[in-house]
Parts: C-alpha cells; sequence; structure tokens
C-alpha cells in the first residue's frame, strides 16, 4: 500500500483469471501448522503459509513482569510480535518498530478478548510470536500460531483465533494477499474471527475500498478463516492424538 | 499503580442506559458531542489547530522541511505523524517512551493522512533524490475525556489545511504558498457498549465498553482506514454498519475541520 | 466520609482509592460484619464501591478508614460522579439546602463523599439530572447566583416526582445479601436508604412566578 513514485505495477492478474501465484481471487495459500515444537515453552506453535515462517511459543499464567501492570481480578495478556532482522530482503534493525507495537497490542487485545482471564487474577499470560521469513499476512499467521500455543499451553479460551487478510488488488478483491499483491494492490483488510460468535476481535484495514465493496470482503475474510479454522483444529488433533501403536499394546 | 478502577456501578449504569439506548450525557447513540475546531492556534507552527470534541482537547501542529526523499520513493516527499498522549491530559498517562496506546493513536491517524493521499507527497519532490519537503504532523492530546482518536483526526486535518509551505524561510522559492491538500479523511470512532454501537465515547463509557472500531473515510465514499482496537468483538454486520454510520457523519466531521 | 473503590484485595483487608496520594487499606475489623481469613472476596472484590470514614491519618502518610458508623457501607445500584473536593460545600449548600433541593427536584438519593466522589440513584432521568446539576455546580460553583441557576435547571427540566422517583427495592447498601455467613450487625434499613428529609421551599432568589430560560 501507498508506494509513492515506485515502479511500474506489475500485472496482478492472468488471462485466465487466476493470481500470481496461479490462486483463485477467493483461494488461500498453502497453509502448514504445527503444534507444539518448542520445549521450554509452556505452548507453541510453528506456521507455514506460503512462503512464511512463523514461530510462537506461550509461557503463563506467571508472575506479571513488570510488576505495576498487574490486574488484581483477572490475567492480563501480553503480546510480544517481532520480525528477525533476516526475515525481509532489507536487513531490518533489530528491535520493535512502533508497527511492531501496534500489532502486539490489537494481537493481545485480541487474545484478551476470548481468553478467561478472570480464571487466573495477578498473573500474566505472555505471547510471543518471531516472524522468521517474511511473505505479507505475518500477523496473521501469527494469531494463527499464537491460537494453537496458546491451546497447546493448555490457556482456556472461547475459541481458537483464525485469521486472514482480505485485499483489493486490480479492482478485485483477493483473499490472503502474496507479497506482490500486498506492495501493488490498493487495499488490506487482516481480521481475527471468533468462529464460535462469529464476530471480529481483530480488525484493520488500510488503503482505499469503497462503501459498496466492504460487506463482500468481509464475507470473503471469514469464509477464509472458516477454513483455516479447520486447518488448526487438525494440528492440534494431530498432537494430542493417541499413537495406534501405543493405544494397541494397551490393550493387548 | 497501574490505570484507575473505574467503579462497577459507574459501568453497570452506562450499560444499563446502553440498553435502552440513551447515555449518562443525554445523547442518542449515534450523536457526536460538541465539535470545534479552532484553526491557526500555535503561530509557530506552518499550520495548527485545535480540535475540541466535548471536555476532550487535542492540538495538531504541522512543521515543513526540507528533508531528503527515501531511497526507494526518490520523486516523493516525505510524511511523518506522531502523537503524543502526554502526563498533562490524563492521569492515568506516564512520561517516558511512548506507550503502545499512543503509537496506536499516531499510526491510526497517520494511515488514515496516508492512504487518502490526503497531501500528494509527489508534489513536495524539490529535486528528485536530492531535496524534498519533510511533513511532520505532530499531535498532542491535552484533555483526555475520551475519543482522543477523532479528536486528533480532526485537528490534523485541521492543521493540514491551514498549513503553509514556508518556500521563502528556506530559500526554496521568492514566496510561501498554502500547502495543497487533495483529500479529506475524517475517523469517526464507535465503542460496543453491550448490543448498543455508541459513537464518540466519553471518557468513563470507553472504560465500560466492550472494544472500539475506528472507521476512516474520504470525501468520495471510500473506507481508507480501519482498526479494531480493546477487548470486545464486533460481527460483520456490526462492522457494515458502523461504516454506514462513518460515512453519514463524515461530511459533518470534515466540513468542521475545514473550516468551511 | 469518602466514597473509595475497591483495588485490591488481601486476605484480612482491602485497599481503596479514595483519590488520596496513596491507597488506603480497610481492615476487615472496621467492617459490620464477621468475616473469617480468606473470606474478604466474599465481602468486597475489585471494583465496589463503598462509602467509608477516614479514622487515622498516621506519619507514615498511612490513611485508616472504617466502615463502622452510620451511612457508611457498600454501595450497590447507582452511580458514581467525580466532583472537585474544593466544591463539596457548595453542592451541601447552607444547611444541606442545595442538596436537599437536588434530590427533592430529581427524586434521586445522594451521598455526598468529602473527596469529591458522589453516589447518585434514582430513576435514569432524575440521575441524568442531577448528574447536570453536578457538572453546573462544577463549573460555576465559584459564582454568586447559583441557587438560582440550580433552581432555574430544575424547574425548566420537570418537577420532582411525587413517588420520589426512586425504583423499588433500589438502592440498598448490601450488608446482608448472597450467600453470606452469619452477619452480627443490626440489618435495619441503612440511613443512606431512606429519602432526604422533607425541607421547607427554599426562597427562590429571583422574581417568584417566571424563572429565568436556563442560558443554553
Amino acid at each position: 500500500m501507498g508506494n509513492v513514485g515506485a515502479k511500474e505495477i506489475p500485472e496482478l492478474f492472468g488471462p485466465d483469471g487466476l493470481r500470481t501465484d496461479g490462486r483463485r481471487p477467493d483461494e488461500l495459500r498453502p497453509l502448514k501448522i504445527t503444534a507444539g515444537p518448542l520445549h521450554q515453552a509452556d505452548g507453541s506453535a510453528f506456521v507455514e503459509w506460503g512462503f512464511n515462517k512463523v514461530m510462537a511459543a506461550v509461557y503463563g499464567p506467571r508472575e506479571v513482569h513488570p510488576r505495576h501492570l498487574q490486574e488484581n481480578n483477572k490475567a492480563i495478556v501480553q503480546c510480544r510480535y517481532n520480525m528477525a532482522a533476516f526475515s525481509v530482503d532489507e536487513r531490518k534493525r533489530p528491535g520493535l518498530d512502533r508497527r511492531s507495537q501496534e500489532i502486539s497490542k490489537v494481537i493481545a487485545e485480541a487474545f484478551e478478548s476470548v481468553i478467561f482471564a478472570e480464571e487466573y487474577p495477578r498473573t500474566s499470560v505472555d505471547v510471543y510470536i518471531e516472524v522468521l521469513q517474511a511473505n505479507a499476512g505475518t500477523r496473521c499467521a501469527g494469531v494463527v500460531a499464537a491460537s494453537v500455543a496458546l491451546a497447546d499451553a493448555g490457556i482456556p479460551m472461547v475459541d481458537l483465533l483464525p485469521a486472514v487478510a482480505v485485499g483489493k488488488v486490480g479492482g478485485k478483491l483477493v483473499l490472503d494477499l502474496n507479497k506482490l499483491e500486498d506492495n501493488f494492490g490498493e487495499a488490506d483488510l487482516p481480521m481475527a474471527l471468533v468462529p464460535q460468535s462469529g464476530r471480529l476481535v481483530l480488525m484493520q484495514m488500510e488503503g482505499h475500498m469503497h462503501r459498496d465493496e466492504l460487506g463482500r470482503a468481509l464475507d470473503m475474510g471469514v469464509a477464509g478463516c472458516r477454513g483455516i479454522y479447520e486447518k488448526m483444529k487438525a494440528a492440534l488433533r494431530d498432537r494430542y492424538a493417541v499413537a495406534p501403536a501405543a493405544s494397541s499394546e494397551v490393550s493387548a | 499503580m497501574s490505570d484507575e478502577v473505574t467503579a462497577e456501578i459507574l459501568s453497570t449504569h452506562i450499560l444499563d442506559l446502553a440498553r435502552q439506548g440513551k447515555r449518562l450525557d443525554g445523547r442518542t447513540p449515534d450523536e457526536y458531542r460538541r465539535i470545534e475546531v479552532e484553526h491557526g492556534f500555535v503561530v509557530t507552527a506552518d499550520g495548527s489547530a485545535l480540535a475540541r470534541i466535548g471536555e476532550t482537547a487535542v492540538l495538531s501542529g504541522i512543521k515543513l522541511e526540507p528533508g531528503k526523499p527515501y531511497p526507494d520513493t526518490p520523486n516523493a516527499g516525505v510524511l511523518t505523524t506522531n502523537a503524543e498522549l502526554i502526563p498533562l491530559s490524563s492521569p492515568t498517562f506516564e512520561p517516558g517512551p511512548p506507550h503502545p496506546r499512543a503509537i496506536e493513536v499516531s499510526r491510526v491517524v497517520d494511515r488514515a493522512i496516508r492512504a487518502a493521499e490526503t497531501i500528494d507527497l509527489k508534489k513536495l519532490c524539490v529535486t528528485p533524490s536530492e531535496k524534498c519537503w519533510s511533513c511532520f504532523v505532530d499531535i498532542h492530546v491535552l484533555d483526555h475525556s475520551g475519543n482522543i482518536i477523532d479528536a486528533a483526526s480532526l485537528a490534523a486535518l485541521g492543521a493540514l489545511t491551514h498549513a503553509t509551505l514556508p518556500q521563502k524561510r528556506f530559500g526554496i522559492a521568492e514566496a510561501d504558498i498554502p500547502l495543497a491538500v487533495e483529500h479529506f479523511p475524517v475517523e469517526c470512532t464507535f465503542t460496543r457498549l453491550g448490543e448498543t454501537i455508541v459513537v464518540d465515547a466519553t471518557f468513563d463509557e470507553e472504560r465500560a465498553g466492550q472494544g472500539r472500531v475506528t472507521i476512516a473515510t474520504d470525501e468520495a465514499g471510500n473506507i481508507v482506514a480501519m482498526q479494531k482496537g480493546l477487548i470486545g468483538a464486533f460481527s460483520p454486520d456490526d462492522v457494515k454498519e458502523m461504516a454506514e454510520r462513518a460515512f453519514r457523519h463524515g461530511d459533518r466531521l470534515r466540513a468542521i475541520a475545514r473550516g468551511v | 466520609m469518602v466514597i473509595g473503590t475497591v483495588t485490591d484485595v488481601q486476605g484480612t483487608f482491602w485497599l481503596l482509592d479514595i483519590g488520596a496520594p496513596r491507597w488506603a487499606p480497610l481492615h476487615m475489623t472496621g467492617t459490620p460484619w464477621k468475616i473469617d481469613f480468606g473470606e474478604t472476596e466474599q465481602y468486597l472484590k475489585v471494583k465496589d464501591a463503598v462509602v467509608v470514614a477516614v479514622e487515622s491519618i498516621e506519619n507514615t502518610g498511612r490513611i485508616g478508614v472504617t466502615m463502622n458508623g452510620e451511612g457508611l457501607g457498600k454501595l450497590e445500584g447507582g452511580t458514581i460522579v467525580t466532583l472537585s473536593p474544593a466544591k463539596i460545600p457548595r453542592l451541601i449548600g447552607r444547611g444541606g439546602s442545595m442538596i436537599q433541593t437536588i434530590t427533592r427536584m430529581t427524586g434521586t438519593k445522594v451521598a455526598v463523599g468529602q473527596n469529591g466522589r458522589v453516589w447518585i440513584d434514582g430513576s435514569d432521568d432524575g440521575i441524568r439530572r442531577a448528574r447536570e446539576c453536578l457538572r453546573i455546580i462544577e463549573e460555576e460553583g465559584q459564582r454568586s447566583g447559583l441557587t438560582a441557576r440550580i433552581q432555574s435547571y430544575l424547574d425548566s427540566t420537570g418537577s420532582p416526582p411525587e413517588d420520589g422517583g426512586v425504583r423499588p427495592g433500589r438502592p440498598r447498601l448490601d450488608n446482608d445479601s448472597g450467600n453470606r455467613p452469619e452477619f452480627d450487625g443490626p440489618p435495619g434499613p441503612h440511613p443512606l436508604t431512606r429519602l432526604p428529609e422533607a425541607v421547607p421551599e427554599p426562597e427562590p432568589d429571583g422574581p417568584s412566578e417566571d424563572p429565568p430560560p436556563p442560558e443554553y
């Protein structure tokens, strides 16, 4: 978005109406979710989504640091979304820039909307998201990873939070922008859905989207989230499935 | 001490009223408090505006200085937006590095101004790759009585529409000219109070609320930025309804910000 | 008498925000309840509002408060409005005349904390009008003619409700509700649950018939 004075806008749709990576407008990039890859964390998840690689870890509920943030009637959710210096083409200066701090804030608020925080007064649930390889849609990949990590850590929640961005590219609405589409598209609308209630707990938008297009964009995103939700549940089932060999031994 | 604690009975009262479509100060759910924008509040700035929404007051000042274009945008000027939630404005704000909520205000206001192409940054280029204008939009929240995002957006647009390009001072041209403003984005912020969604929440309503959504619109029927913040959830239908409400309020807010 | 909000619950005491530089501890012995160690949260939890009296201010800055005494207890229902403490004498008025006018004309019940926090209960409309009176006092309390100003606002927005305007059953100072252990204080009606005593009509400040219309 907002590539002022940038180069020529490349062709973003082929003659067959397919996107540069061969997807239909409402098709997701390949998504692979692994629950529990880390050992020190209370819960973790690794998400490979298109060319994104995002790791998430959850610690807690545990003592609040810094202390003054402690809430006496509920747990707080602290989130740190960070991009590795080597995750983008041109080395990124390490540390949290303003974009990362804003994303950390809205992700923490999204999870605080679904976690039963009043169960754990005076504690903190710490969510760490590390973007190792970035290719558009890292905040959504981070929410998906963190959500599976929270479930892996056994934090009680209303529901998992699938997330995806809808964009507008060459005047058309598309699901799950890739890097090229993100750079040259007209609008980007990332969202995270509570599948159970059908409500959004994370939503941001930047660009130009006409008022008549908003409804369709939201519908497309919600449908995308429901597809991602199934993959998240499958990842958790894989992690906690009883191995067939082990079960047969027990019964024998 | 972190945030001040709001008494539960006050939040309960606000939510009780909202259930009946009422508010503490007698407004309807779709009504703003009194809005005023005073242009040219600070003469040392190249443009400035003090926006008031009810008891909330936000001041924005513009500074335009020669600078160097970014390498990836050699033909464009530079726009920087920064909001400060200074401790003077609320007992809950502390000195120190910018709090995430200040960063959020900066970025939400910046996103609307940038995405709406409020300023044509190409016109701020003096010599490609060499010299351009840097436009700094600095926002100071002076009195936080709720809805600082909308007040910040009004102040910023008000300041930009009355800014002068100080060409003479920097020896770039013989005379100063008004800064050209191409589009007029304004933000409209909603707060969920139970199943009622109110516009322009007061501080107490924000404390009682369950999430907020900001929608920035331009004069041509486009949504240029959105942000859901705080703890809470909104259905897609809620978002569509809020967008239509944001357009209904938008034209009046634009007129007030521009002073026309 | 001050109004505070519970900010923390410990085994034997609560910490209250009473608008003082430090949070004030309310010990469980300073309540009308018989509480066992660890049961404090069943009585008061974070964000509950209470009326307490300041008992002591120690050299260390520690402020001791108690809930034992007339007019003290936990607040249920209604709402809280914050005023500058300096304006509280104006809100009360000479011999309580101002506060009585407001409560009578709006049909509300009011508890005034010397720390500037005011609890109001009544009908939604009564609360709204009483809040507006407080706003006028906050902004114009230092000027003369305040009584006339308040009187004209109240006259222009309605007459006193015949039934006192208070919803039945509310509010109450909840000293004995819920699944709580035995309560060893007199459970009779709390002073605050009574409507203010009827007061004689105050002398209007201006011409007796047509009060001036409000200025806004």
